[in-house]
């Protein structure tokens, strides 16, 4: 048998993205397809699944409001509040930085990443706790200072868990900003802060669109830091799931929350997006 | 805005330095107003880091740039009368022609009405012939096309200065040429002064009124076009803005005789400085005439060995025993084959005695 060009292209392709595309096949389509099911299912009497078809389960998505309107207020202020602290970060780690040191002060950002979540959200947890900053605080007279499980501590372990991963995206879209257009508006007569807002911020927002992106998505399914910072009083939809699917073995609701959520994640994603390249007048997109 | 001042742009005892690395060594230049200055020099030479002095993209490290008299020393790019067309335009990916071209003059202030905006955004890409193209995106045009944009861009300002750090590099042939004409002609019309960055001797030489011609980070010769080409100051102006045919030769006492290595003696103009001893004689190619007669006066006999039609004209090869290749250039004539030389043929090449141009071998680059 002759092997054509064609067929050996064909290989190549199938080499290159086959035990990608099976992984994805077997441990997200699949899956995917057993929440729809799922979804669209009851609870049997002892738990879990049972055949049927009905929207019962997404009728009574209400009796859950709580935790999808924590998570869609949480997730974008979270977002907003790493945007807003990372832009600048990021802003002068690209233009501002000696070209010495700029590899220095990126892999401090990326540092925090060398220890688990987990490990340093728990620091927070003590930190916040009685016994922490609130302990020090009634030691100069100020007291009865909650911190801990208050939605204040959740934004706060929010922030500090994804500011990185705001950065790098913004970071990478402005070294990317080539410097003559800077020039060529200040040769133009614009002042620096008409230069940033003119050319740097549109030409950075692929970056920042890709970090809101990427920020907000994660934090919709966020379940760790709600759970150890806000107690059981500040429920995110991830919680919820823990909850449905682990202790009261409610399977079809808790599939019902998931594909909901699923929904709200590819409209905020496609929403975004659109967004982005308006501005912006590419179609690229500016990941790390 | 218009001053008595006679210059645009004066360089006073300009240097620059990137750390170790000197780009531009006291340099003195002044450009008058109206005028069309190209820098002209090999890569690296630092045409382009004194350009980027007069837009105040860099500061001197010594000395002063002064526009229109003043002195700019420490005045940022943005408040400074001068516009520049980048090298690979630096259109803006996230404007439309209009937006780009119509970016400096939102920038004016007091604020310009929108409508005047609109009006002279239009009259500018008239200017540049690219009437209806306003809501193109910039990368949906072609390389000539952007080029004009930003030539747009810069003159809807109505500088007093335009600097063009070679903008013409990126196309081909045709349109270059078209482009110069253009170019040209829109400086005569606008009356701005034109400084012009090219490593394109020819560019230089057809486009400006003065010609500066820098080598490694120095002025070499500031002149007409014609000057530079006809009286070229050294030896390295003069291989760098055309053509020549070097010789090693001896100039006789009294400076009027040239003895070269193989014995003959030709006649120069004797307007030089140069004292008798061992010199370097150039000789344009189309300053020597060929023919096929046997002597002739300030001759050398030799044989073509190579002839390339050039279609306007014809380049020889020839080489004199003793001496080795020249080339030489000649008009086609009338044309018919037989005229030419061919090679293998025995030729006389003469020469003028005022283009015998005539170097001290110490500056030889
Ligand atoms: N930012 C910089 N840092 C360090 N050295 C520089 C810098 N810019 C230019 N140089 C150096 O200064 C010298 C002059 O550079 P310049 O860009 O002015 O050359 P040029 O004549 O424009 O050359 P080209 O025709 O290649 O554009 C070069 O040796 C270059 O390496
Ligand atoms: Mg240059």
């Amino acid at each position: 048998m002759v092997i054509t060009q064609e067929f050996r292209k064909k290989l190549v392709t199938l080499a290159l993205i086959g035990p990608a595309g099976l992984w994805l096949f077997v441990f997200l389509v699949l899956p995917f397809i057993a929440i729809l099911v799922f979804a669209f299912g009851k609870r049997a009497p002892e738990g879990g699944y049972q055949a049927a078809f009905t929207i019962e389960q997404f009728a009574n998505l209400g009796s859950r409001a709580a935790a999808f309107v924590n998570t869609l207020m949480l997730a974008p202020a979270g977002a907003i509040a790493c945007l807003l602290i990372a832009y600048p970060v990021a802003y002068y780690l690209a233009v501002k930085a000696h070209p010495r040191h700029r590899l220095l002060l990126v892999s401090l950002v990326v540092v925090p990443f060398w220890t688990s979540l987990l490990v340093r959200t728990y620091a927070w947890m003590y930190l916040l706790g009685a016994r922490g900053i609130p302990h020090l605080l009634e030691l100069i007279g100020i007291e009865n200072v909650r911190l801990i499980n208050t939605p204040g501590a959740v934004l706060l372990g929010i922030v500090y868990g994804y500011l990185p991963l705001m950065i790098m995206p913004i970071y990478v879209s402005l070294e990317k900003l080539d410097r003559r257009l800077l020039e060529a508006s200040a040769d133009l007569g614009a002042r620096p802060v008409s230069t940033f807002f003119g050319i740097t911020v549109p030409l950075s927002l692929p970056g920042v669109m890709t970090g809101m992106a990427l920020v907000t998505i994660l934090l919709l399914g966020e379940y760790l830091i709600p759970q150890l910072l806000g107690g059981g009083k500040v429920f995110f939809i991830g919680n919820a799931l823990v909850d449905l699917f682990l202790q009261s073995r409610n399977w079809p609701f808790g599939s019902a929350i998931a594909v909901t959520l699923v929904a709200v994640v590819v409209v905020v994603l496609m929403v975004a997006m659109r967004i982005a390249w308006r501005f912006a007048g590419t179609r690229q997109v500016d990941l790390v | 805005m218009a001053s008595a001042h006679p210059n645009d742009i004066e360089f006073r005892s300009v240097t620059k330095a990137y750390g170790a690395v000197t780009a531009v060594r006291n340099i003195n230049l002044a450009v008058p107003k109206g005028s069309f200055l190209a820098l002209l020099g090999p890569s690296g030479c630092g045409k382009t880091t004194c350009l980027r002095m007069i837009g105040g993209f860099e500061q001197p490290s010594e000395g002063s740039v002064l526009i229109d008299g003043r002195e700019m020393n420490g005045v940022p790019a943005y408040r400074r009368p001068v516009n520049m067309v980048f090298q690979h335009y630096a259109l803006f990916p996230h404007f439309n022609v209009e937006q780009n071209v119509a970016y400096g003059l939102k920038q004016m202030r007091p604020r310009i009405d929108a409508r005047e905006i609109d009006r002279r955004v239009q009259e500018a890409l008239s200017m540049v012939r690219l009437d209806g193209f306003g809501k193109r995106r910039t990368h949906e045009m072609s390389g000539g096309q952007q080029q004009r944009v930003a030539l747009a861009r810069a003159i809807v300002n109505r500088p007093s200065v335009l600097l063009l750090d070679e903008p013409l590099a990126a196309l081909d042939k045709k349109l270059r040429s078209a482009m110069q004409i253009e170019l040209q002609t829109l400086q005569r019309e606008l009356g701005i002064t034109f400084v012009l960055v090219t490593h394109d001797q020819e560019e230089a030489l057809s486009m400006a009124d003065q010609v500066c011609v820098m080598s490694a980070g120095r002025i070499r010769q500031l002149g007409s076009p014609q000057e530079v080409y006809d009286r070229p100051a050294d030896l390295f102006v003069a291989d760098f803005v055309g053509k020549i045919n070097r010789l090693n030769g001896r100039l006789e006492p009294g400076g009027q005789m040239l003895r070269l290595a193989d014995g003959t003696a030709l006649a120069t103009s004797g307007e030089h400085s140069l004292p008798a001893g061992p010199v370097i004689a150039a000789l344009r190619p189309e300053a020597i005439r060929l023919s096929r007669q046997e002597t002739g006066p300030n001759g050398l006999r030799g044989t073509v060995t190579h002839r390339i039609f050039l279609g306007s004209g014809v380049e020889y090869a020839v080489t004199v025993a003793g001496l080795g290749d020249f080339l030489v250039t000649a008009d086609r004539g009338q044309g018919s084959e037989a005229d030419l030389a061919a090679p293998g043929d025995a030729v006389t090449l003469s020469f003028d005695p005022a283009a015998v141009h005539l170097f001290s071998p110490s500056e030889a680059a």
